[in-house]
């Protein structure tokens, strides 16, 4: 029997007289990678932000570990095991790679020297200990959302949440980023992936939350997903129905 | 090996005064370490968390009016007003910036300044502490205990020189533990920041305490230096900018920035007022103006990320010629 780490119900936030989540309920098992999809607007970086306490919901509740987190602070979150990456990347420009990973990695060290083995073991696990000197600030984009990553798994966490972490990179940074997912999951990370690359998650994924303005439209395995109807119309589009027809013929 | 590079300024910072025995050589190089010592506290909210507050004056002018008061109306000695001013200022710096704290950038700036104001209005009507009129400290032989010292400068200068040595310190400490690397995160991002865990309403909290703490320590000297005060001069919106300009004329956020900005700043202020006299009144400010504006247009991280340069051009050049 999974046990839940993150449950979502009935959440709904609004902007004024905009509704930019509608009710949205799901579960996200320990040891699973769920992935939220949808088009553009659908709602789906508003959602991780009430997940993540940079919003208060309107209604509804967020559980995670077995604790009530809505309307917590973002660090006290982030403490407790959940944390997140942003859309919009955010280094800490000024900051050496080496520095950015290291203010994560003091959360749950004693000590500095601690915290700073810490650091390098996740810097090499995200191929970032050749840069670890570089400004962050100087990275390619490739580079700043891996360190959005390391930045993150320094503060130790149960289960992370990254916001269309692939999104503009190339195919071979597509691989290596879905590589270091399957890799953190087999060590027993909980993921939670918006992403539009659909060639990139549907492999990977347990689990599919799709958003569609601001409803949930399906919920499903990858399989159960691409075959839906509704998703079809709403956002993957007929290409995308038809090529997967096709790989599925071919198997 | 940066270390070293602070070790060896205040060595050379230490022997200044017994190489020159010049009496008014002897007051810059006080004033300096006021100076500097006030940059290196402005710059832990500032240059390292990223708040820029334009109202230090009143945590100065609280350090100067405690201790003076304490030893005005009780007799107290100035070291115990110094530590009880400190604390003052801590107290009141939370009590002022936490509700602050919610603006963000320019509004955070503003409201800094406002607050200073105000803070020298009360001073001004409160009959009490001789409202407009200042307080001239009472002269006491020379003596430690009571920090007056008539015969010579030198005694004052060691003071400061502690007193600085202190701040800097503080600085680095703060600079180079997890406190600093939070501090940091803050200025660069405070959404990235919260997301690492980091509780900044607290942090921004613990660096203002800090700053003006150390604020107040450099407001008690300078009362006892100059043994005269009144809220124009503690608290007067020259000295908070006195501070602003000359760490980001030396370069903010670095503990080498306050101390280049005052060796520069200071010395000019203090010869300008000699050469020129009352006439010559603001007449540094405008060259701290053009110093500034220079300073902004060209390299915003002072004259330090000036060195920086060309250290790294020096060490590009050897690259290619090797």
């Amino acid at each position: 029997m999974p046990r839940p780490l993150l449950e979502v119900q009935n959440l709904t936030m609004k902007f004024g007289s905009l509704v930019a989540n509608d009710d949205v309920s799901f579960v996200v098992n320990e040891g699973e990678i769920v992935s939220l999809i949808g088009p553009n607007g659908a709602g789906k970086t508003t959602l991780f932000n009430c997940i993540s306490g940079f919003y208060k919901p309107f209604s509804g509740k967020v559980i995670f570990d077995g604790k009530d987190i809505t309307g917590k602070s973002t660090h006290q979150i982030t403490s407790m095991g959940l944390t997140r990456t942003f859309q919009i990347v955010k280094p800490l420009k000024d900051m050496t790679v080496k520095e950015n990973v290291l203010t994560g990695a003091f959360l749950h060290a004693n000590s500095k020297r601690e915290a700073e083995n810490l650091t390098d073991q996740v810097l090499r696990m995200t191929h970032l200990w050749d840069k670890k000197d570089m400004l962050a600030g100087s990275l390619t984009i490739a580079d700043k959302k891996r360190l959005e990553v390391a930045r993150m798994l320094a503060t130790k966490p149960k289960m992370i949440m990254l916001d269309e972490a692939m999104a503009g990179l190339n195919k071979t940074e597509i691989k290596e980023a879905m590589e270091l997912c399957v890799n953190l999951n087999k060590n027993g990370m909980t993921l939670l992936i918006v992403e539009h690359v659909m060639e990139a998650i549907m492999p990977i994924s347990n689990r599919v939350v799709v958003l569609n303005a601001g409803r949930k439209i399906a919920e499903g395995s990858p399989q159960q997903i691409i075959n839906n109807e509704e998703v079809i119309k709403a956002y993957l589009g007929e290409r995308y129905y038809a090529k997967s027809r096709q790989i599925n013929g071919g198997i | 090996m940066k270390n070293r590079m602070l070790y060896l300024i205040f060595a050379i910072i230490l022997i200044l005064p017994f190489v020159l025995q010049d009496v008014n050589f002897q007051h810059i190089t006080i004033m300096f370490l006021i100076f500097a010592g006030l940059g290196e506290g402005w710059n832990i909210i500032t240059g390292f968390t990223g708040q820029t507050s334009f109202g230090h004056a009143a945590f100065f002018g609280i350090g100067a009016y405690t201790s003076t008061i304490m030893f005005y109306k009780f007799g107290i000695s100035p070291w115990i007003g110094m530590i009880l001013g400190a604390l003052f200022a801590a107290g009141i710096s939370a009590v002022v910036s936490y509700p602050c704290f919610r603006l963000k950038g320019h509004y955070f700036a503003i409201a800094t300044l406002a607050v200073a104001e105000i803070i020298k209005q009360l001073f001004v009507s409160w009959d009490y502490v001789e409202g407009a009129t200042g307080i001239s400290i009472p002269v006491k032989p020379d003596s430690f205990w009571m920090m007056q010292f008539h015969k010579s400068k030198i005694p004052y200068f060691l003071i400061a020189y502690v007193l600085f040595i202190v701040a800097t310190l503080v600085a680095v400490a703060v600079e180079k533990n997890k406190m600093g690397y939070y501090l940091k995160a803050i200025r660069e991002s405070h959404e990235a920041a919260e997301a690492l865990g980091i509780n900044t309403t607290r942090y921004k909290l613990y660096a203002m305490m800090i700053s003006s703490a150390v604020t107040a320590v450099f407001g008690t000297l300078y009362a006892q230096y100059i043994l005269y005060i009144d809220p124009f001069m503690v608290f007067g919106l020259d000295i908070s900018m006195k501070i602003v300009l000359l760490t980001v004329l030396g370069g903010l956020g670095s503990v080498y920035g306050p101390i280049i900005g005052a060796a520069i700043l200071i010395p000019l202020s203090e010869y300008t007022r000699v050469f020129l006299g009352g006439t010559g009144k603001g007449i540094d400010l405008m060259i701290y103006g053009a110093l500034i504006v220079i300073v902004a247009c060209f390299e915003p991280r002072g004259v330090l990320g000036l060195f920086r340069r060309t250290k790294k051009r020096g060490a590009q050049y050897a690259k290619t010629t090797a």
